[in-house]
């Protein structure tokens, strides 16, 4: 048999390319990823979008501004509130319109309530790339809790499109406060299940600590914002950086994390939970009474000029540029998503990764795919 | 720096640049030649540091195209704009600014593929959200498709 000596270092290795997607339930949407791997080793990631591509961008040019309010939701299903808001600041902002104390508050409400939704539907769908399926269940309870409250004052469980220039569409029904309150005690409960369940998790911490490690220079040069950004180490709350409708009256911590891998990740999404829920605490006891909205004329007309307005969205600065010929419909308005510079940290955190490290990086980074297509 | 010592300071040191402003933001135009250095200059000199391009887009201004470049800075916070006319409707072209912040590879992606501008020196230049044999490029103002049904 003298022959067959073969070392494994003679043997030749070769590249192989795996599509994941459209449909798989790791991208969280129609986002096809070209792996380029080695063995289990990835060597490449290319992203490919536009599955959903619906040309908001385009849309927005031949409709009102009022009406593009009703777009945006469908950019980020999962934060509709919060893009709705982003919309309706720039419009204020530009048609100098003042907005009442009551619609102020309530905003701000709606908002940290989105952004529970969002971070309990991504703390179950984290975990559940990772192999752990029961917290899946587990948030999608504890979001429905929420979105019956959104369904009964908005009369939307998902696009409300409930916040528009001048105040909110109409006023919150008068039990409001009350089952907000007792929606906040039971969230306060099952945020303890959580911890149990994943945070104190061996398996759970061997396979995010460590992994994904994304250093606070390559964040910034990325364009990397959100908790993918504060994770880093890289302070880029929009809600203390440049204030709006009252946060900067309001006391809430800005979690920031050095870790840089998935775990530091993990941790500040759960984190923001509860100074989310802190923030709402503040607001519900002295809620302002008055109007809820300011009455604005059929057809807004923006003065001629360019305006930015960015807001916090529950995955990173959300932005919107408008540029104003001083008609009724915008010139251009373009949407600067998080999503869409935060998937540029797919491929500098996960080469040299196995691939199931490669479904952690990318169920920590949160990524929404109508948010990047739009 | 506030706006307007920001719109000061731009105006001294690149005397020969048209320095403007939005409602938000200074805005500093350039020539598609300067763009690379004065963005090197941008980002690395201390009284500015913008290191982080928050957003890069295209304004389609008929005839001629606009390229909008956000920068931010992580260690003061204040922001600005920068701009560049492209004049050549036909073959608009720009150098990448992938070299200075490598955020600039999917935005430039997404141009690319909604205006037709190329960027030189860019990694992957590639039609991102629409598929390569796609006619026309749909951001652009004179964008012509029967499929569109006006309400």
């Amino acid at each position: 048999m003298e022959n067959q000596t073969v070392t494994p270092s003679e043997l030749k290795t070769e590249e192989f390319v795996v599509n994941i997607g459209p449909q798989h339930p790791a991208t969280h949407g129609v986002l096809r990823v070209e792996v380029t791997l080695d063995g289990e080793t990835v060597k490449d990631v290319l992203p490919h979008l536009g599955y959903i591509h619906r040309g908001i961008e385009k849309m927005t040019e031949s409709l009102g501004y009022k009406q593009s309010i009703f777009l945006t939701s469908r950019m980020d299903y999962l934060s509709a509130h919060i893009n709705n808001h982003l919309c309706a600041l720039a419009i204020e902002k530009a048609a100098q319109i003042e907005v009442p104390a009551r619609a102020k508050a309530i905003r701000i409400i709606m908002d940290e309530l989105q952004r529970l939704t969002s971070h309990e539907l991504w703390w179950g769908s984290c975990a559940m790339d990772i192999g752990a399926v029961t917290p899946f269940f587990l948030g999608f309870r504890d979001r429905e809790r929420i979105l019956e409250l959104f369904e009964q004052n908005t009369g939307n469980r998902l696009t409300m499109s409930y916040i528009i220039p001048g105040g909110v569409m109409n006023d919150v029904r008068p039990d409001f406060v009350p089952k907000l309150k007792a929606l906040l005690k039971s969230i306060k409960d099952y945020r303890k299940e959580y911890d149990q369940l994943i945070t104190g998790n061996y398996i759970f911490q061997h396979r995010t600590q460590g992994i994904g490690v994304l250093s606070k220079e390559q964040a910034i040069s990325l364009g990397c914002t959100g908790p993918t950004a504060r994770a880093s180490g890289l302070s880029c709350d929009i809600r203390k950086l440049y204030p709006y409708d009252g946060y900067e009256k309001l006391d809430f911590k800005e979690v920031i994390d050095y870790g840089c891998d998935n775990w530091a990740r993990y941790v500040v999404r759960m984190e923001e939970m509860s100074q989310s829920i802190h923030i709402i605490e503040q607001l519900l006891d002295n809620l302002p009474t008055g109007d809820y909205r300011t009455k604005l004329k059929g057809v807004l007309k923006l003065p001629a000029g360019e305006y930015y307005q960015r807001v916090e969205s529950a995955r990173g600065e959300l932005g919107v540029y408008i540029v104003s010929d001083g008609g009724a419909k915008p010139y251009r308005m373009k949407f600067r998503t998080p999503c869409y510079s935060n998937l540029g940290a797919v491929k500098p955190i996960s080469v040299g990764m196995k691939i199931a490290d490669l479904m952690a990086n990318m169920a920590t980074i949160d990524l929404v795919i109508p948010d990047m297509d739009r | 720096m506030i706006k307007e010592e920001l719109k000061q300071y731009l105006e001294q040191t690149f005397p020969s640049a048209k320095v403007d402003e939005t409602f938000d933001f200074p805005v500093l135009f350039l020539t598609k030649e300067e763009l690379i250095p004065v963005m090197k200059q941008l980002r690395d000199a201390p009284e500015t540091k913008f290191n982080f391009l928050f957003c890069e887009t295209a304004v389609d201004r008929n005839p001629e195209f606009e390229m909008v470049y956000h920068l931010t800075s992580t260690y003061y916070h204040h922001d600005m704009m920068v701009k560049v006319i492209l004049e050549d409707r036909e073959n608009p072209e720009i150098e990448s600014v992938y070299s200075v912040w490598e955020a600039a590879d999917l935005y430039e992606d997404e141009i690319y593929d909604l205006f037709g501008i190329r960027f030189t020196n860019h990694p992957n230049l590639r039609r991102i959200f629409l598929t390569d044999e796609w006619v026309g490029y749909p951001l652009r103002k004179d964008y012509q498709d029967d499929r569109i049904i006006s309400l």
